[in-house]
């Protein structure tokens, strides 16, 4: 193994964000990935461990990542959910790894949707 | 799919939502070229019926829609490079699946992303089931479970962002000298 005593670091590090994250109390934003058959042979791999990253650099404290299944719009994979707390959820497709940085810095950080990106641009065409 | 390791990705979705307590994923390079990629899980099993039928693409326990290709896909990629895939199941006990790859040959994808892929699945079941994983090659073993660290990290979840990217470093130093023939 790598080096459990990172592990240790890592996870008092973690606690300390978590625990922010309570004081906070502010409502999480969340963003959920399509990772069934459909959108894993698109991408949605490299897709998903982009938003980690994304996440982990920003050092963002209300935001979750999770996964769910297909929705049956295979031919928009991947397609990835973004929830704002109280807003209405808005939905990228055909998202790439280098669409990431744009859409957390400003849609979750910034609260504004990335249009072009969005399932009504793409639908419009 | 582009690499093997992205079958293992959907392939061990069916085990996750079979009820599984424990995911044991093995991966063996044997001096030959053959690689054996193997998922066993304790979740429900399949009825002798549904494991009759498992491999047709129009077999799924979805409703949503008539189509399961998780499957189907593995077995067009084992069989196209000149491997084979078995599985076996139990109602009560669980599924083996193992999927055998040909990697000499020139139709066979590589393995790709094992540390990624490993990664994803840990962080879209974070809580259960337990996971494992065993490599082996002429060039070495590694061994992972989320059972072991679990308890290091003490409530922290396995899908905090920081822990996902250890997971994914550390398996990556591991797996590199084991496997790294074959992942691109």
């Amino acid at each position: 193994m790598k080096s459990l005593a990172e592990l240790e670091a890592i996870r008092k590090a973690t606690l300390s964000r978590i625990n922010l994250r309570k004081e906070e109390k502010g409502e999480t934003t969340r963003v959920v990935i399509g990772m069934a058959t459909c959108g894993i042979a698109a991408g949605a791999r490299p897709v998903m461990l982009a938003f980690m990253d994304e996440i982990e650099k920003r050092k963002l404290t209300h935001v979750t990542v999770s996964q769910t299944g297909c929705i049956g719009m295979c031919r928009l994979e991947p397609m990835v959910d973004v929830i704002l707390p109280g807003k209405e959820k808005v939905t990228y497709v055909h998202v790439k790894p280098e669409m990431v940085p744009r859409i957390v810095a400003e849609h979750v950080v910034n609260g504004r949707p990335v249009e072009e990106y969005t399932i009504g641009a793409a639908e419009k065409n | 799919m582009k690499e093997i390791s992205l079958h293992l990705l959907d392939i061990v979705q069916n085990s996750v939502k079979a009820g599984a307590a424990h995911v044991d994923i093995r991966f063996h390079l044997g001096a030959d070229g053959i690689l054996e990629m193997g998922v066993k899980d304790d979740g429900c099993g399949m009825s002798p019926d549904f494991l009759a039928r498992v491999r047709s693409p129009f077999t799924t326990t979805r409703t949503t829609r008539k189509v399961g290709l998780g499957i189907p896909l593995l077995m067009q990629n084992a069989m196209q490079s000149g491997g084979r895939v078995d599985i076996e199941s139990e109602e009560g006990v669980g599924t083996e699946i193992v999927a055998y790859f040909v990697t000499g040959s020139i139709d066979c994808l590589p393995l790709g992303d094992l540390p990624s892929t490993m990664a994803s699945i840990i962080m879209g079941s974070p809580d259960n089931p337990e996971f494992s994983l065993r490599c082996s090659s002429p060039g070495g073993e590694m061994s992972f479970s989320t059972e072991e660290i679990r308890p290091l990290l003490e409530g922290v979840s396995l899908a905090e962002p920081s822990v996902v990217q250890w997971i994914r470093e550390s398996l990556d130093e591991e797996i590199q000298p084991i496997l790294g023939g074959i992942m691109k």
